[in-house]
């Protein structure tokens, strides 16, 4: 039941993240404060981030103009890599956490470009590619360390180990 | 008897060297014993008064250092909280100049009915340029209406809820804005782009388009009012070889600083979709 805690958690993060952290610009692009929190809470033992995905990709999809279909792909590719990381790089838990933002922003940021060029936007790889995803690639990485503590906390509340229940 | 004249003599002797000694001080023969006697005395009072005055400081300074702290731990914490006014009163009078100039702004269009709204975020996606308002469907906003602020053009509505609105900023690389040129007397095409600059397309090859040139919006196509303030031509790219010159625009908007806006609520656009031949005429 603790789990529920992130439903709240999660509408504070999208209103965080698109009254503060959307403004906070690098070149064009900005940190993803949800694809952060999924990856450092796909890591964590015990913790069950494909709910979680569906969620952020449902809530960030209802207040962005992108498609949301886009961002919950998005999310649950992210979710995916949790999943495949989570028991193979288990001994260097913060490496595992940075090759999931890496690879995450990265999916993340291939399918909502290919969905705009698709749907005729006229954007250049190149340009997007140096304004936006290294930028926000970046942005995410230097997010990753203060998130790190404050979600391995949560996940120890949320999913107490058995000695201590 | 006796006694007497001892004591009289005694006093004619006192009083015969006081004399002497006066009429010696006032000749000018004891000048240098008087200031020897006096340096003395001066060297000695300072060296009382400044053993008095450590002795002082001894005794009270302790008291006096925790007493300052204190008072200086009073006036930090006044400082701290005239600094959060001023911050305050700052912010407030940033946002009363903001709302003047939209009321005269509105005072000067007065053919235009407006609902002034706070921008509350941002998109989320880095992709896309879109603000969120803080007015929507319940206060009659509806898709499509334009959106200013006093300096010009911001966008327009792209999405309403029932207290929100999200609008398309004109620097979106997906938007495109009919246009004219003022002073070329000449119609484009407005467009944005992932970095946020604004640029002309489809200008005529014919057309003389110098920086400077101011850009309005031209009302064609039906989705924004015409004369609205978009900006100025910063440098045109012109080559002979291509269809049609490009011109990059200096928005008179500031897009990072956005705070009040305008919704144009008596402006609906026009679809004209339907007019729109379904395949390309060859």
């Amino acid at each position: 039941m603790r789990a529920l805690v992130l439903f709240p958690v999660m509408i504070f993060l999208v209103i965080f993240q698109s009254a503060v952290v959307s403004r906070i610009n690098l070149l064009a692009g900005h940190a993803d404060l949800l694809l952060v929190f999924l990856a450092l809470w796909g890591l964590q033992e015990r913790a069950d981030v494909w709910p979680w995905a569906i969620v952020a990709g449902l809530l960030v999809g209802f207040v962005s103009g992108l498609p949301w279909l886009v961002v919950l792909v998005g999310y649950l590719l992210v979710a995916a890599l949790t999943w495949l990381l989570r028991r193979r790089i288990w001994e260097a838990p913060l490496l595992g956490v940075f090759a999931v933002v890496f690879i995450g922003t990265l999916s993340m940021h291939s399918v909502t470009f290919i969905v705009l060029r698709l749907s005729g936007n006229s954007q250049g790889f190149s340009e997007t590619l140096e304004l936006i995803t290294l930028p926000a690639l970046l942005l995410n990485l230097l997010l990753t360390l203060p998130l790190y503590a404050m979600v391995r906390d949560l996940a120890a509340w949320v999913h107490p180990a058995k000695e201590t229940l | 008897m006796k006694d007497s004249f001892a004591r009289n003599l005694q006093t004619a002797i006192i009083l015969l060297v006081v004399g002497g000694i006066l009429a010696l001080a006032l000749g000018g023969y004891l000048r240098s014993a008087s200031n020897l006697l006096s340096e003395s005395l001066v060297a000695a009072q300072r060296w009382l008064s400044s053993r008095y005055l450590a002795i002082q400081d001894f005794l009270t300074v302790p008291r006096d250092v925790a007493s300052l702290r204190e008072r200086n731990a009073a006036l930090e914490s006044e400082i701290s909280r005239l600094q959060g006014q001023v911050v305050t009163l700052r912010q407030q009078a940033e946002q009363a100049e903001i709302l003047a100039a939209l009321v005269d702004f509105t005072r000067t269009n007065p053919e235009s009915a407006y609902k002034a709204a706070e921008v509350i975020g941002r998109d989320p996606s880095p992709f896309l340029h879109y603000v969120i308002i803080n007015v929507g469907s319940n206060d009659g906003i509806r898709r499509g209406m334009p959106v200013v602020t006093d300096k010009g053009l911001v966008g327009r509505v792209d999405a309403t809820i029932a207290d929100a609105a999200r609008v398309q900023l004109i620097t979106d690389p997906a938007i495109s804005v009919n246009v004219r040129l003022q002073n070329a007397q000449t119609d484009a095409v407005l467009v944005g782009s992932v970095s946020g600059d604004i640029f002309l397309d489809l200008i005529s090859q014919d057309v003389t388009v110098e920086p400077g040139d101011v850009v309005l919006t031209s009302g064609l196509g039906g989705g924004y009012p015409p004369d609205l303030l978009v900006g100025q031509v910063v440098n045109v790219r012109k080559r002979d070889y291509e269809l049609f010159q490009q011109a990059s625009v200096q928005p008179n908007v500031d897009f990072s600083r956005l705070q009040i806006v305008l919704v144009i609520t008596n402006f609906r656009p026009v679809d004209i979709t339907p007019l729109l031949p379904a395949t390309p005429i060859p």
